[in-house]
């Protein structure tokens, strides 16, 4: 293994492989163009957060064990979101009390793994991207990546170069979008009127796009955006930072596809 | 009389009632800023938090030394200590102290803990008339609701609400106006209260904490009424529960200091008092008995596992203020005493999993709490902890259970799984067509009642991957 080239396993996350592939795309785009070799392990499926959000600890453990089994021997281990590199960083060290030799392999790829855009910052020192996107965007801080792994600056330093791009905040942009995973199922009026306050947040601005870094939160807001007909593109910041905005936004009609 | 296993139907009432989400939306935004701006003010303030954090969990794992410094402390300057298992020992304690000085009326000061064991319907049943002091609790009082806070127990009314029952109420203190500015509500109600500090027999007060060293007992307060309460009936009984004990007067301090800035945004709450037995020779004022319950109704249970850590709790309110969760619903919503997220932690706690399930699953786990917690608390996790709890006694719905049960099973066998989203996949791009997502999909009108459903892109990242697509 090269010291001058890192090794990345990409970690591409559920939601990304079913819902907008495009952030996989971004995601092996932004890390080779900084320099890494990419690899994405064939037997990932999911960190399990649904199972241990809902109190199962033990399918929890058995998929935290094959994700750990998947990913161990890379240098680093990359996901586009904060929820899923947050579950493998903070959580995963948590949940082997009895078993000190899985502990030691979690502990081990915990230290190892990182979101997407601070690894881009904060290891990698990436501080420009080469891309361009018009107009005026806003940024929605998803709640594991803000709390849990301090991403904050990272990504609107990077946007920061992006050409034609200005930032405008939204007063909210730490709060909430609602999503909370089965959270926005089991409690759908309560999500529905956190999800109204964030887009609410989000027009408020003018801005035509807003990005986050959690497909989580992305589909969440997308579903509310278009649902109260606000004509404002929902995307995953690595798509405007490897230069990728010129695809239809998400859950936007197909028929823009270039 | 606990309606937390009612959470969602309570929620729902709460989120369609306009004049309510109007005073959540002020009071979320007035707290946020207001602790924002005092945090932010304190360059000390982590090293503070560390601070208080060590002291408590020193406290917790020396529980039984500190308790009985505090007794002796307490019986020495003339107090007198009872021990309380649980909120039945704690009311008929309270009741006969009452009874034994025949005692007639019983103010009271804002107390959580007075809540918890229903003191007030008890004392009334045994023919003493309570009186709350604390404005936002008298409000309440009047309205016949309990409190949707643990600091600002009437958050939940408007001025007018306000202005109503001081009508209805008043009118036997010759005070028949209808008030429209808040400073004539407050002077009016201050000329109520005063005939009934001076009637009163007993004083009955909270505690934030208690000093293990001199047995005294500490209230903060920002309207003074605490003080009248503890000062001027004969008999004052401080109910406390035993997490509240501190070595020190200054490790008290500390709390204070924390305390104010999170709770309120002030650097200091206006009236800190403490208490230290009953009136001496040469004391200006004071009660003639001193009287000190010590509750437990739980907490000895919670000290065994994780749930020690939320006996660190404060009673600020942080987490609730800043509960994008509670903004929406308010705290009646949650059904019991504690609402919020330390309510979700500590609700199950104290009355049973069963009759709560519910609030520990109603969190996004946004971690909003745990980071304004000046104690540290990890609130995310030990509402997890009872989401666990709720997993293995097996009290989720068959529905919810066996579709985790499929999905995690799903998720250890790649290729099945590799299957399983491929054509679910194509299931929702084929019923999404062009249009780019759904606005309904059988099962999950959960998600699609008020969102649509964005459709995927196209092919999983996963199988274009393996073809050998690059962008």
């Amino acid at each position: 293994m090269s010291k001058e080239t890192p090794q990345v396993g990409l970690f591409v996350t559920c939601l990304v492989d079913l819902f907008r592939p495009t952030v996989g795309f971004a995601a092996v785009k932004l890390l080779e163009d900084a320099g890494c070799n990419v690899e994405v392990p064939p037997t990932q499926t999911c960190c399990g957060q649904p199972a241990f959000n809902a109190g199962d600890r033990p399918s929890t453990v058995d998929i935290a064990k094959s994700v750990v089994t998947a990913f161990e021997s890379f240098e680093y281990v990359v996901a586009p979101s904060g929820s899923c590199a947050g579950m493998l960083k903070k959580h995963y060290p948590t949940l082997f009390e009895d078993e000190p030799v899985w502990a030691a392999r979690a502990e081990k790829l915990a230290a190892k793994c990182f979101e997407l855009v601070s690894f881009l910052s904060d290891v990698l020192k990436v501080e420009t991207v080469s891309a361009s996107h018009d107009g005026s965007v806003t940024y929605h801080d998803s709640c594991a990546g803000l709390r849990e792994l301090d991403v904050h600056d990272q990504p609107r330093q990077l946007l920061a170069s992006v050409t034609g791009l200005d930032v405008i905040e939204h007063d909210t942009a730490n709060v909430c979008c609602g999503f909370g995973g089965t959270f926005c199922v089991k409690y759908p009026e309560i999500s529905t009127r956190m999800v109204s306050d964030k887009t609410a947040a989000i027009v408020a601005t003018g801005a035509t796009t807003v990005l986050a870094g959690d497909m989580g939160c992305l589909l969440n807001i997308a579903g509310r955006m278009s649902r109260e007909g606000h004509d404002v593109s929902v995307r995953h910041v690595a798509e405007v930072l490897a230069d990728m905005s010129d695809r239809p936004a998400i859950g936007a009609p197909a028929d823009r596809r270039s | 009389m606990a309606t937390s296993h009612t959470f969602r139907a309570n929620s729902r009432g709460a989120l369609d009632n306009a004049q309510l989400q109007r005073a959540l939306g002020n009071m979320h935004r007035d707290f946020v800023d207001s602790r924002g701006r005092a945090v932010g003010e304190m360059p000390e303030y982590d090293a503070l938090k560390a601070d208080a954090r060590a002291m408590k969990d020193h406290v917790l794992a020396n529980l039984d030394f500190y308790l009985e410094r505090f007794a002796s402390a307490c019986e020495q300057s003339g107090g007198h200590v009872h021990w309380a298992q649980d909120a039945a020992d704690a009311r008929r304690i309270i009741l006969d102290i009452c009874k034994s000085k025949g005692a007639r009326t019983v103010t009271k000061s804002k107390s959580m803990i007075g809540e918890e064991i229903a003191i007030n319907p008890y004392l009334e049943q045994g023919g003493l008339v309570p009186i709350e002091t604390d404005l936002g609790e008298y409000i309440i009082q009047l309205a016949d609701e309990p409190p949707s806070h643990i600091t600002a127990p009437a958050i939940h009314k408007s001025k007018e609400d306000v202005a109503e029952l001081f009508l209805e109420h008043h009118g036997v203190y010759g005070k028949t106006r209808r008030l429209t500015e808040i400073g004539e509500m407050c002077d009016e109600a201050r000329e109520v209260m005063r005939s009934k500090f001076i009637a009163a027999d007993v004083g009955l007060t909270g505690a934030n904490f208690i000093v293990a060293e001199t047995g005294a007992t500490a209230i903060a307060t920002n309207e003074g009424n605490g003080d009248l309460t503890q000062i001027l009936p004969k008999t004052h009984i401080v109910l406390a529960s035993i997490d509240k004990v501190v070595p020190t007067a200054e490790d008290g301090l500390t709390l204070l200091r924390l305390l104010a800035r999170t709770a309120s945004g002030l650097e200091l709450t206006t009236y800190n008092t403490f208490s230290t037995g009953p009136r001496r020779d040469g004391d200006a004022d004071g009660p003639e008995e001193f009287h000190v319950v010590l509750l437990d109704n739980g907490r000895s249970e919670m000290m065994a596992g994780p749930l020690r850590e939320m006996l660190r709790c404060i009673r600020c309110g942080a987490c609730l203020n800043h509960c994008p969760v509670y903004k929406a619903t308010g705290g009646h919503a949650y059904g019991w005493v504690y609402p919020g997220p330390m309510g979700a932690v500590l609700t199950p706690a104290l009355i049973g999993l069963e009759k709560s399930a519910p609030l520990p699953n109603a969190s996004t786990f946004c971690g909003r709490c745990e980071a304004v917690c000046p104690m540290g608390i990890p609130l995310p996790s030990l509402m997890r902890h009872w989401r666990e709890r709720e997993f293995s006694e097996h009290r989720q719905s068959m529905n919810a259970r066996n579709g985790l049960r499929a999905w995690s099973w799903l998720a250890r066998r790649p290729k099945m799984y590799r299957w399983a989203v491929r054509f679910g996949g194509r299931v929702l791009r084929h019923r999404a067509g062009r249009a780019g997502r759904l606005n309904r999909i059988p099962l999950a009108s959960g998600w699609t009642a008020a969102r649509d459903m964005p459709s995927p892109e196209g092919p999983t990242f996963m199988d274009q991957w393996k073809k050998g697509t690059r962008a």
